[in-house]
């Protein structure tokens, strides 16, 4: 699990740098995407791997520590989807605005060469 | 009472949380309204500001805390908390004004450049209270998305073509420095089994040395996330330009937010990497040092190199953070009490020279007609232009007269000339980098690692580029001003409003005060360096209350 694991946010974060340095407005917002995904694969590792454990304490269970999974990266994950939703959503509107006012969808707002 | 006070703590994030609530519920036209809560809400700021300062600074010069509040009064290292004591107050104070300064200014004209601007900037506001009173990571990672996203919104304020470019590539390069961000975080939390800042402090001498790459790795990467905002060299090229396409008011907020990645990069190398931290202390400060050198340097050049005054003073804040870093790289208390001192006059001196030079190009500026455009795209600039018509300011030499005051007291703050506060800061750093023991004899000088015998090469070249940034800067200042006031071909007075020109003036008025009362200033700042200092000396830190059964034992 944690190669496929560690491949995954590889690939992600790898396909995700690539694209951000491409001179597409589109494939910078993709490249974004792609980058915060790997990060919250990443996050979600950084809680180590377990199958089958819960996050949340019950009563009268004894060991708990080690029956349990740690849900605190799970919460950043959460916070830190929001968050990648709403700034991505932002940026797709800046970049609707710089292609309606400068008629290119290059990141310097204008083609090369020009 | 003391309970009450207690609370004052979270005033700053709550009071313009709930301000820019009520804007987003009132309708866009109803102006005054709106504006009279703008006001009310970023001057309360400051008088909750100051005595937040007083507060923080009636605890003993040693004492690393003032005061934590832990929201939903959850215990320390499981909730999160926030914290108060001299260099958060401090912080919060520097933000207040320069949002009281910047809004007042606004009010002339450039909040009807567009929608929200009140709520947006309220949201700002909260967005930089909130990092700098936090004492939890991942918290400074809201708070930091918050006033980020603020200042997407208030970047494009006013629209245009410049501003839609710059703002893009701003908000490009920020959220690949959120992710860094979130990675630095996240391996911190995995090596160490916390995000609060003070437990954080006390784990890392703790960590395994098979695990000290692991955190290093993370606290670097979690570095370049603020370095990023600082604009440190290699990462400040997105500055300039984004700086200069802002609306003055909004650019002069801006001024703060490079101070709020030297802030964090502060207090987390101070805090997590000092003398206790073991093998991990004093990690990354040559980095910081020759990154702050280099932005002084790549900033000077820029200032010589610049067209236009908004341009230039992009690269001045490029000079300020760069000079800030490189004192912090230096470490030691005295160094940075003065470079506490100078990282406030400096951001006054930006704020005011930001607002200042709209005034100025106002004359011959061909961006009042961009502005004049967009509010007749907006709709409602037509009854206002009417309105201003009578009580717009008479065109007299005076106002020249106070604009080419403040310009030169603006470039004297810059570039570090007496007899004002810029010159006092860079003397202070001077004298503490030369003198390390000098100027406060502190209690921790006893321990081996407040004297560190620093290598004097670094420190006889961070005096030379502080010095010769100086020259730069007034080269630079001298060659505007004479384009600007003394060889105009066609001499077409400014009109100034007061309220534009109230807030340049009081801004420049503080500066003088800092000048004139420099010893208690001093002294305040010497007490912040102190406590900072102190809290990396074992136990008399940032307490926490002793641990409870950590439930983070399991943890590989």
């Amino acid at each position: 699990m944690e190669i496929i694991l560690a491949i995954g946010i590889g690939v992600l974060t790898g396909s995700g740098v690539w694209l951000l340095l491409r001179p597409r407005t589109f494939q910078v917002i993709i490249g974004l995407s792609l980058i915060s995904y790997a990060v919250n694969l990443f996050i979600f590792g950084m809680g180590r791997l377990r199958t089958g454990a819960p996050p949340i304490l019950h009563e009268g269970v004894v060991d708990a520590t080690a029956r349990y999974v740690d849900p605190v990266p799970q919460a950043l994950v959460l916070t830190a989807i929001v968050i990648g939703f709403a700034m991505t959503a932002l940026f797709l509107v800046v970049l609707l605005a710089s292609r309606g006012l400068t008629g290119t969808d290059h990141v310097d707002g204008r083609e090369q060469g020009q | 009472m003391t309970r009450a006070l207690d609370h004052l703590v979270i005033a700053p994030i709550l009071l313009p949380l709930v301000a820019a609530a009520l804007m987003l519920l009132l309708d866009e036209r109803r102006r005054t309204l709106r504006t009279a809560l703008s006001l009310t809400s970023t001057f309360g700021l400051l008088a909750i500001a100051i005595v937040l300062m007083a507060m923080a600074d009636a605890s003993p010069p040693g004492a690393g805390v003032s005061r934590t509040y832990p929201l939903g009064n959850w215990p320390a290292p499981f909730g999160i908390v926030l914290v108060l004591d001299r260099l958060s107050a401090l912080m919060v104070a520097l933000t207040a004004v320069l949002g009281c300064a910047a809004l007042t200014f606004s009010l002339a004209r450039w909040d009807r450049a567009g929608p929200y601007f009140h709520a947006l900037f309220q949201l700002l506001l909260m967005g930089l209270n909130g990092a700098f009173l936090t004492g939890d990571l991942f918290n400074l990672f809201v708070f930091f998305e918050l006033l980020l996203a603020a200042s997407y919104g208030l970047l494009l304020h006013g629209t245009g073509l410049a501003r839609v470019r710059a703002g893009l590539q701003y908000i490009a390069v920020n959220l690949a420095a959120s992710s860094l961000f979130l990675i630095g975080v996240s391996l911190i939390y995995g090596v160490t089994g916390t995000l609060n800042m003070a437990d954080l402090a006390q784990r890392i001498a703790t960590v395994p040395d098979d695990n000290r790459m692991l955190l290093e790795a993370g606290a670097a990467i979690l570095g370049i996330a603020f370095l990023v905002k600082a604009g440190m060299w290699p990462l400040g090229f997105w500055l300039p330009t984004a700086y200069a396409a802002a609306a003055p008011p909004v650019a002069s907020v801006f001024a703060i937010m490079t101070k709020v990645g030297v802030y964090v990069v502060l207090r987390l190398s101070l805090l997590l990497f000092g003398e206790e931290a073991g093998a991990s202390a004093h990690f990354g400060g040559t980095w910081i040092l020759f990154g702050g050198l280099m932005t002084m340097i790549y900033g000077l050049i820029g200032i010589l190199a610049a067209q236009d005054m908004p341009r230039m003073t992009g690269y001045a804040v490029l000079v300020s953070s760069g000079t800030v870093l490189a004192a912090i790289g230096i470490g030691g208390v005295s160094v940075t009490g003065g470079m506490l001192y100078y990282l406030a006059s400096s951001t006054l001196a930006l704020a005011a020279f930001f607002l200042l030079i709209e005034l100025v190009e106002r004359g011959r500026a061909a961006g009042a007609d961009m502005l004049a455009v967009t509010m007749e795209a907006f709709g409602n600039g037509t009854e206002e232009e009417s309105e201003h018509e009578e009580e717009i300011g008479a065109a007299t030499p005076a106002t020249l007269a106070v604009l080419g005051l403040s310009f030169f007291a603006c470039a004297l703050l810059l570039a570090g000339l007496p007899p004002l506060s810029g010159f006092i800061g860079k003397f202070v750093l001077l004298t503490a980098m030369l003198n390390p023991a000098g100027l406060v004899q502190t209690a921790t000088a006893a321990a081996p690692g407040a004297t560190v015998p620093m290598p004097a090469a670094e420190v006889w070249a961070f005096l030379a580029v502080i010095i010769v940034s100086g020259l730069a800067t007034i080269i630079a200042m001298t060659r505007a001003g004479i384009r600007t006031f003394w060889a105009p071909i066609e001499r077409s007075v400014p009109r100034v409003l007061a309220v534009e020109l109230a807030p340049v003036a009081v801004l420049l008025m503080l500066c003088v005060a800092m000048t004139i009362e420099a010893a208690p200033v001093m002294r305040y700042m010497q007490a912040t360096a102190q406590s900072l200092h102190a809290t990396t000396d074992a136990d008399s830190g940032r307490s926490i209350p002793p641990p409870l059964e950590k439930a983070t034992e399991a943890r590989p």
